[in-house]
């Protein structure tokens, strides 16, 4: 092909003889330290510095000794790192009655999040696909329903709970926190899955039905295999959602279940003997560890979850 | 003078060479079409030209001045996108004059620029709109007046109809045609559509891979492709082409093919043959003739009609000729069925030979 | 009734949470805020007296004044900060990613863990403030956490901190969702960077604004976590918002009606806030649907 390069260049000579060919050539040279580079990278890395701040503030202070914390400052790296304000922040830290540590929270929080998620995934998957396929007379009117229900304040439902969770023997347990989070998780997950099937082609559906596939066989067998994306979304909402929950943990979980945002705080916020701020960081980390460990593994996945999980507020 | 040159211009993005050392001149008040394959690099130099991409090597110059490393608004072009790129906010009126407002023009130098163009474009009634309430004709004519009232001799244009339905397509086709008739300004078009670059360019250049393959008025472009992938991409049913090789045989040239071997006695080389080598030999459907015409032409030849599909205007047929499928174009009033074995002719002269290898043209 | 049977008995569970949860428990919450309910709920009716009390109370009214600084100071400064954000990171920089997962990871960790961090920087013995103190500047006063009139600003800081990268994304979202060619368009035009944001990339991301503010409306309305972890209303009520009032009521001191009225007020709130905007987007909508007459 090199022989047809050659003939391409169209030969022009008479028009081109009266352009001269100094000045500019090549790229136009862009400086690395224009006024514009240094106002946007100087913005951005001040900004990235004020978000750091507090990660970093928490790390160095989860290793400090206290008497090196009470004479240094908040920002100085660690002189002599220890684990101890870890151990104990798991295994001893008191919340004011107790002191057995973040370790039983951490169960708890385990055992409400489990089942929370998959049971409200399960469902609100369900009613989404009924809703973008198998629209009945006023599917639409109870989607709406459900939807402004996302952003009732749930200041005004969490009483009338009390009473059901009471009359059905459920207040103050495992499952009943569990039942609320799958109630307050259905809003935002019947709309993330009800966008995702609406965007599946119908003629996919049609052809299902025309082969005589039912209600559960379609979505088992077609759309199931072809969401994964969607259901990882909906568990990274639900996994942040739930593990971060701290109002229905403290109403509805009793003394006994409280997740482990509940007993941070009770451990952070109690008033009886010396605060130990070390120990302190050490279990606001070891709380946070899980949703930020979802966060950077999820990336792009936790923004698109967001932008959709939003709505929760 | 030229109003627009490209000089050995080369564009990198990361490792992919998307233009190759390449160089055009545009004259004055010229339509010149930038016609391609997508990914050809056809929108990428017109980008270039714009001063919308930065170059990796090479010059641009525009109405002589070196513009290289030029803004976009000062390189005197105006601009119309493919998705009209018309601001949603604004009037149609306030959409004309943003640029110009914001250039600090003299008010009443701007409402003789937009009246003008409002006129030349037909939409005086639609100033006080919002491009919502407009139909896509009606704004990819706004977008045209937004080039227009920026009162500059090269108009670039990057695919502006392709977002339109075909009749529509049709009609702005003339419309341009029109404009440029009556304003005679520099116009440098991108297109995938031949029709649209048969009908409007003055010259069209051809690309394919970071390079223009061939420049040349649409008629010789047509008629006398520089190479196999011009010949090939332009023209609708595409070209036929039949593999063979080339013999010397008693003072005169010959294409030789399983079933056909034609006198190229007349035939119009451009370079020098060489004998034995293998080439295609390539003939438009159209330049096929059958019935009583036949007879006059130098080559003559049998053919079993496989398929026939009537086009409104015309017909296309289908036959086998040395392996490969051959079409010929007849008029529509052609009696021709399938299974008919019909006599047809054809002049050497109207032919284009191709070495095979190389895909230039002999 | 039996068509569709299957999908009806799948969407029981959300006919279920939408009637009885959404509409019914919302009803109760109302109905009931007209009783004297103390620790248990009674039917003994007193009108608008809960009401009357509730804004007679000067910690209500503390509430109310909060979580309106609160709120201006959300909306204002993450809507600003978010979408500049999202501009410079919009201008085709290094490390895009980098500097987005730095502004967006607050927002995976809990309110809880939020307030506790700031606490702990706030912190009037070892905090910030002790730290510019030790650089010389001994004068210096940030001891915001137990100034009765500041109190609420820490509040403020923490939940930017918090919620300003969910802005940043949104608005980046929407940046990168404008056409390519508008920008194009607008520097042939010769139309400075600055001016295209401003007259026709804002204009054109009105949805992603209106969607945006209702979001963090919703959430200043709900602030509850935060305000427990970090400062517990404190100094005495200074910081004290309504979702705490209604908690504190409902379940601390055993004030059921008080408590459902001040929810009920809460409510009312956010229906004014959602009605309109409901009503806009769904418009729109209809709108919309009218195609434009060729």
């Amino acid at each position: 092909m090199k022989d047809v390069k050659k003939r391409s260049l169209p030969v022009n000579s008479a028009s081109t003889s009266s352009i001269d060919f100094t000045g500019p050539n090549g790229p136009k040279p862009k400086r690395v330290f224009s006024t514009r580079n240094i106002v946007v990278y100087g913005f951005l890395i001040l900004a990235a510095m004020y978000y750091l701040l507090p990660l970093y503030v928490m790390v160095v202070t989860s290793l400090k000794g206290m008497p090196e914390i009470r004479m240094g400052n908040i920002f100085s790296p660690p002189m002599e790192i220890t684990f101890e304000p870890w151990v104990k922040a798991w295994d001893s830290a008191c919340t004011g009655l107790y002191c057995e540590g973040l370790k039983v929270g951490f169960w708890n929080s385990v055992q409400i999040l489990i089942p929370s998620t998959v049971i409200s995934i399960v469902i609100a998957s369900v009613n989404g696909y009924a809703l973008s396929f198998w629209r009945f007379k006023g599917s639409e009117i109870f989607f709406t329903i459900l939807l402004f229900g996302a952003f009732i304040p749930y200041q005004v439902l969490i009483y009338p709970l009390v009473i059901i969770l009471r009359e059905t023997g459920l207040f103050s347990s495992l499952a009943g926190v569990t039942l609320v989070h799958v109630i307050f998780g259905m809003p935002i997950l019947t709309l993330l899955f009800r966008n995702y099937f609406a965007s599946v082609p119908v003629e996919l559906f049609k052809a299902a039905r025309v082969d005589g596939a039912g209600f559960w066989r379609i979505f088992g067998q077609i759309m199931l295999p072809m969401s994964l994306p969607i259901f990882i979304v909906a568990i990274i909402i639900q996994i942040t959602g739930i593990w971060n929950d701290f109002l229905f943990g403290v109403i509805y979980a009793g003394t006994k279940n409280f997740p482990m945002t509940v007993q941070l705080n009770n451990i952070v916020n109690s008033t009886q003997g010396v605060k130990e701020y070390n120990v302190n960081m050490a279990a606001t980390l070891l709380t946070a560890a899980l949703p930020l460990f979802v966060y950077f593994v999820s990336g792009k996945l936790f923004v698109r979850g967001i932008a959709a999980g939003a709505v929760k507020g | 003078m030229s109003s627009v040159s490209i000089n050995d211009l080369s564009l990198s993005f990361g490792n992919v060479e998307v233009l190759k050392s390449l160089n055009l001149d545009v004259a004055e008040g010229e339509f010149l079409v930038l016609l391609g394959p997508s990914g050809c690099g056809k929108s990428t130099l017109l980008n270039c030209i714009a001063g919308l991409l930065d170059v990796s090597a090479g010059q641009i110059f525009i109405n002589g001045k070196n513009v290289t490393w030029e803004e976009p608004k000062d390189r005197g072009i105006g601009m119309v996108f493919q998705s009209y790129a018309l601001y949603p906010q604004m009037t149609v009126e306030k959409n004309l004059s943003f640029g110009l407002r914001v250039a600090r023009l003299p008010k009443d130098e701007i409402r003789k620029r937009i009246d003008r163009a409002a006129e030349i474009l037909q939409i005086q009634e639609l100033l006080k709109r919002k491009p919502a309430a407009l139909s896509g004709g009606q704004r990819q004519r706004v977008a045209i007046g937004r080039a227009l009232v920026r009162d500059v001799d090269v108009f670039l244009f990057d695919e502006p109809l392709s977002n339109l339905d075909a009749k529509l397509r049709t009609d702005l086709r003339v419309e341009l045609k029109r404009l440029h008739q009556r304003l005679g300004n520099t116009m440098i078009y991108v297109t995938h559509d031949q029709i649209e670059a048969l009908t409007l360019a003055d010259r069209i250049a051809i690309m394919k891979d970071g390079l223009i393959q061939q420049l040349d008025s649409p008629k010789t472009i047509y008629n006398r492709p520089d190479n196999r992938f011009v010949a090939g991409f332009i023209g609708s049913p595409g070209m036929n082409f039949i593999q063979g090789s080339l013999a010397f045989i008693d003072d005169s040239w010959f294409f030789q093919s399983r079933d056909l071997s034609v006198s190229l006695a007349t035939y119009p080389f451009t370079q020098q043959p060489i004998e034995g080598a293998p080439v295609e030999f390539g003939l438009r459907p159209e330049h096929v003739l059958i019935g009583q015409n036949v007879a006059d032409l130098p080559v003559q030849l049998n053919l079993d009609i496989e398929l026939v599909e009537p086009m409104g205007a015309d017909t296309v047929a289908w036959s086998q000729l040395s392996g490969t499928s051959f079409t010929l174009r007849v008029d529509s009033d052609t009696a021709l069925s399938s299974g008919q074995r019909i006599l047809a002719g054809f002049d050497p002269v109207r032919a284009s030979v191709f070495l095979s290898d190389s895909g230039i043209r002999l | 009734m039996f068509r569709n049977l299957h999908s009806k008995i799948a969407a029981l569970p959300m006919i279920a949470t939408a009637l009885f949860i959404f509409v019914g428990c919302s009803l109760w919450s109302v109905f009931y805020s007209f009783t004297s309910s103390r620790s248990l709920p009674v039917e003994k009716f007193v009108g608008f007296d809960q009401y009357i009390r509730l804004f007679k109370s000067s910690r209500w009214a503390i509430s109310i004044e909060n979580v309106a600084i609160y709120g201006v100071c959300s909306l204002v400064f993450s809507l600003s900060v978010g979408f500049l954000l999202a501009v410079f990171l919009d201008q085709k920089i290094r490390f895009e990613n980098t500097f987005r997962t730095i502004f967006l990871y607050p927002f995976a960790l809990s309110f809880i863990v939020t307030g506790l961090v700031w606490q702990w920087i706030l912190n009037q013995n070892f905090g910030i403030q002790k730290v510019i103190q030790d650089l010389g500047f001994e004068g210096f006063e940030l001891n915001i956490l137990s100034n009765r009139d500041y109190a609420i600003y820490a509040i403020v800081v923490a939940g930017l901190w918090q919620g300003t990268g969910l802005v940043m994304a949104l608005m980046l979202a929407g940046l990168r969702g404008i056409d390519e060619d508008i920008w194009k368009a607008a520097r042939v035009d010769g139309i400075p960077a600055w001016r295209t944001y401003l007259f026709i990339v804002i204009p054109m991301m009105r949805p992603v604004f209106v969607t945006t503010l209702v979001l963090i409306a919703a959430g200043i309305v709900k602030v509850y976590d935060l305000v427990v972890a970090l400062t517990g209303g404190g100094p005495g009520v200074s910081s004290e918002v309504p979702a705490k009032y209604v908690y504190d009521y409902m379940f601390g001191r055993g004030s059921l009606g008080q408590g459902l009225a001040a929810s009920t007020v809460m409510l009312t709130t956010v229906l004014i806030i959602l009605i309109p905007w409901g009503y806009m987007e769904f418009g729109e909508r209809r709108e919309k649907k009218k195609p434009a007459s060729e």
